[in-house]
């Protein structure tokens, strides 16, 4: 504990986690809320306009919360990773750049139109501000990615003599075939939070058997994107995504799966838990051969395991990169069977009246969240021990004369901060789904 | 190329002091300036449009130093460590002042974020005042680039400063003035009323005090750091910036004096901007001063990453800067007049 290591990410792991709460929302609203605007300016029915209107309240609250809380990472690259920033600035501050140039302004700029323009804007112009908006947080959204994928499979770069990276090519860095792939699985997730936030509402509302419009329209609406995007996400994006790791961080997926032995006709393991000392993995269930399929398309290729790797290039946390991954693909799984179980019923006309799957809908909202999660301590813990992936290690990243009582410090100080962030936004989305679709009396 | 930068990156956190300059100035000024929920509301609808846009610029200038000096900001910003922090809160509690407010309608709910408002937006240009400060009097930086400070130690500027000494709390003191004197302005100008009445009676005050603090700020920079006066003669731009705050000083006052709230606070404006470009010319190239031995000074030179990334950088930067200040003039546009207080549930 007084290594300020542990402190350092312990800091920036704690505030990455919680901001990322907030941002898969808003992307995944930011199209929902297009989707309902440009529905209204094509039929011109009220329900589609209305239920825009109830959903900008939320993603105002939400996006609120997710700007105070993106700040402190932009700072964290200076204060407490100051060698990290030193030696890769010239590459990664081209993304974290290009970010605050051409999406932060964007948003920022239209967010009030979106907010409060309805009445002062033509419905084209306000459809335009909610477009502006869903430009911004998904491109948003992409230089972080590209950001992060450089830290991931660096591309695009050169060592120099003193030791900083240097830019050697920018569409390299910026197109990077990670950068691409997990972008595509990032954001389908997003749109699977937003999908399963509006579905629950729905259900919630059909359940209460109240606002009969909006509810039909948000539980139908919500249902039928989850179910595309929760398939998009597992495939082709989630497959595609596995395949990088396989191809790029051979040793990440051993620890992924729990794999200490290589071999071919590799199993996949569904249940079962990672002993590390003992290399084996206790009270397992698998299924043959699936783990080489997946990793490189065919049954019979090898998949190498941990043992065949020098263990100083091991994860620190193989448990967590472990469960992290079995509970984003398990829960990825159980999302998709809820969602075509609810769109089955849709389409037969049962959804509305079959009360227990109404509950499931709206009581699975956290599943989509924790999936999100656990795909980035997967990413995350995947990547160690290295900081950028063969380039640099984590232990070499880090401030050098920032001590453990700073960054305890202002760990805690997070801790508080968002202990209040999270009631405040409870009690306003709160009383925003208590106040229900129409426009608020205040 | 190098120079190039140092001037985009200093014209970047020159914009982002004259745009969220005055959303502090509000903040500072409203619960004097603003008494009832409806005055209140008036104030928040004149900023509340424009802070989120004008906080990017601080991003996106954070972004321009990262991307052209990762050594100074990995150095400063580490080194500033607690500073950057209080900074960083303030902003947060700042921005959700704001945002909030609106959504519940009760008393109590609205005077506690009034307040936060206030206090957050009192801390931000003190503390970043105070960083302005510090780059000018110098860090402790040796040969490995790195520094560290507490937040104060006995308040002098002997050997072992801290962030905060008398220097640097009235550097960051005149920051307070000047921003509190700019938003007077913007409030002037964009209100009508009481508020705009309470503010065109304090603006000229308060520019008696800038004035005031502005003389002491400035001997004292002389002193702390002399080789920003031997910089002078040689340095063309300085003298340009120098004349610009003059001009904008002059303009403020003209405004003033005609009631014409919007020259004022273009003045104003151009005063703050002058200021920052004279600091700025007078210590280039260094970038963060080394106390200790100038030796170990971070230089636009020494701290810049290769020509590549630069050019490359300059490519979108040239794109994205034109359509930012697209951005902003749209905003200003599409809001422009008095600002009336909004219906409730359908604004600040």
């Amino acid at each position: 504990m007084g290594d300020p290591l542990f402190w350092h990410r312990l800091q920036f792991g704690f505030t990455a986690t919680y901001h990322y709460l907030f941002p898969q929302l808003t992307m995944g609203l930011a199209l929902v809320i297009v989707i309902f605007k440009a529905l209204g300016l094509r039929t011109s029915e009220a329900r589609y306009s209305d239920a825009a209107r109830f959903w900008i309240r939320i993603f105002g609250i939400n996006f609120a919360v997710g700007v105070v809380t993106g700040i402190p990472l932009e700072f964290q690259f200076g204060t407490n990773w100051a060698r990290f920033s030193h030696l890769s600035g010239g590459i990664i501050g081209q993304t974290l750049g290009m970010e605050g140039m051409f999406a932060f302004f964007l948003e920022s700029s239209f967010l009030g139109l979106l907010i409060w323009g309805e009445k002062k804007l033509s419905p084209k112009g306000h459809f335009g501000a909610a477009v502006a908006l869903w430009l911004g947080s998904w491109l948003s959204g992409y230089f972080i990615i590209a950001t992060n994928a450089f830290m991931q499979h660096p591309t695009g770069f050169a060592v120099a003599a003193d030791g900083t990276l240097q830019l050697t090519s920018f569409w390299a860095f910026l197109l990077n075939p990670w950068a691409l792939g997990q972008y595509a699985h990032n954001m389908i997730a997003a749109v699977v939070t937003g999908s399963f936030v509006v579905a629950a509402v729905g259900a919630y509302w059909t359940l209460k058997g109240i606002h009969p419009v909006q509810a039909n329209l948000n539980l139908r609406t919500g249902t039928i994107l989850g179910l595309v995007f929760s398939v998009l996400v597992a495939f082709p994006t989630g497959d595609l995504q596995g395949k990088l790791v396989a191809k790029h961080q051979p040793i990440t997926l051993a620890a992924m799966e729990g794999r200490f032995e290589s071999g071919p006709r590799a199993a996949l393991t569904l249940i079962g838990q990672p002993d590390v000392t003992l290399h084996k993995i206790e009270n397992p269930i698998k299924v043959p051969a699936v783990l080489s399929f997946i990793a490189f398309g065919t049954f019979s290729s090898n998949v190498r395991g941990l043992l065949e790797f020098p263990q100083d290039q091991w994860p620190q946390n193989i448990e967590l990169l472990y469960y992290g991954f079995h509970i984003m693909a398990g829960l990825g799984t159980l999302m998709i069977g809820l969602m075509a179980l609810a769109v089955f019923l849709l389409w037969r006309g049962k959804l509305a009246t079959t009360r227990p799957l109404l509950w499931v809908v709206m009581l699975a909202v956290p599943f989509p969240y924790i999936a999100t999660t656990a795909g980035w301590v997967v990413t995350e813990f995947g990547r160690q021990p290295w900081l950028i992936y063969g380039v640099l290690r984590t232990t070499q990243g880090s401030s050098p004369l920032v001590h453990a009582g700073h960054t305890a410090f202002t760990t805690l100080g997070f801790a508080g901060i968002f202990v209040v962030l999270s009631m405040l936004w409870l009690f306003l989305i709160g009383r925003e789904l208590a106040h229900g679709p129409e426009s608020p009396a205040h | 190329m190098e120079t190039l930068w140092f001037w985009l990156v200093s014209v970047m956190v020159a914009i982002y002091v004259v745009m969220d300059g005055f959303d502090f100035g509000a903040g500072i000024l409203h619960l004097v300036v603003a008494k009832t929920n409806e005055e209140r509301r008036q104030v928040l609808g004149a900023i509340g449009p424009l802070w989120d846009g004008n906080e990017v610029w601080l991003l996106a200038g954070g972004g321009s130093l990262f991307l052209a000096f990762p050594k100074v900001l990995a150095s400063g910003f580490s080194g500033f460590y607690l500073a950057m922090w209080l900074v960083v809160w303030s902003l947060m509690l700042r921005g959700i002042s704001i945002e909030f407010r609106s959504h519940v309608q009760d008393g109590l709910w609205r005077h506690f974020w009034d307040a936060t408002f206030a206090v957050s937006s009192v801390l931000l240009p003190v503390l970043l005042g105070a960083a302005l400060g510090n780059v000018l009097r110098g860090v402790p930086l040796d040969g490995t680039g790195y520094f560290s400070m507490p937040l104060w130690t006995d308040f002098q500027l002997g050997p072992q400063p801290g962030i905060l000494d008398w220097y640097t709390v009235l550097i960051g003191v005149f920051a307070l003035v000047t921003v509190t004197a700019h938003g007077a302005l913007f409030l002037a100008w964009k209100t009508e009323g009481p508020v705009h009445l309470r503010t065109k009676h304090l603006a000229p005050r308060l520019w008696l005090l800038v004035l005031a603090v502005w003389v002491a700020a400035s001997a004292a920079t002389a002193r702390v750091n002399p080789a920003i006066l031997h910089n002078l003669p040689g340095a063309p731009l300085a003298w340009i910036a120098i004349l610009l705050y003059l001009a904008g000083l002059g303009l403020v006052f003209l405004g003033l004096g005609r009631e014409r709230y919007l020259l004022a606070f273009l003045g104003s404006g151009a005063f703050i901007l002058g200021l920052l470009a004279a600091s700025a010319a007078c210590v280039f190239p260094v970038m963060l001063r080394s106390t200790l031995n100038s030796a170990f000074d971070l230089t636009a030179l020494n701290a810049s990453v290769g020509g590549h990334g630069l050019r490359t950088g300059l490519v979108w930067w040239l794109l994205g800067f034109p359509l930012a200040l697209g951005y902003v003039a749209f905003l200003f546009r599409f809001h422009r007049g008095k600002v009336a207080a909004a219906e409730e549930g359908e604004g600040y």
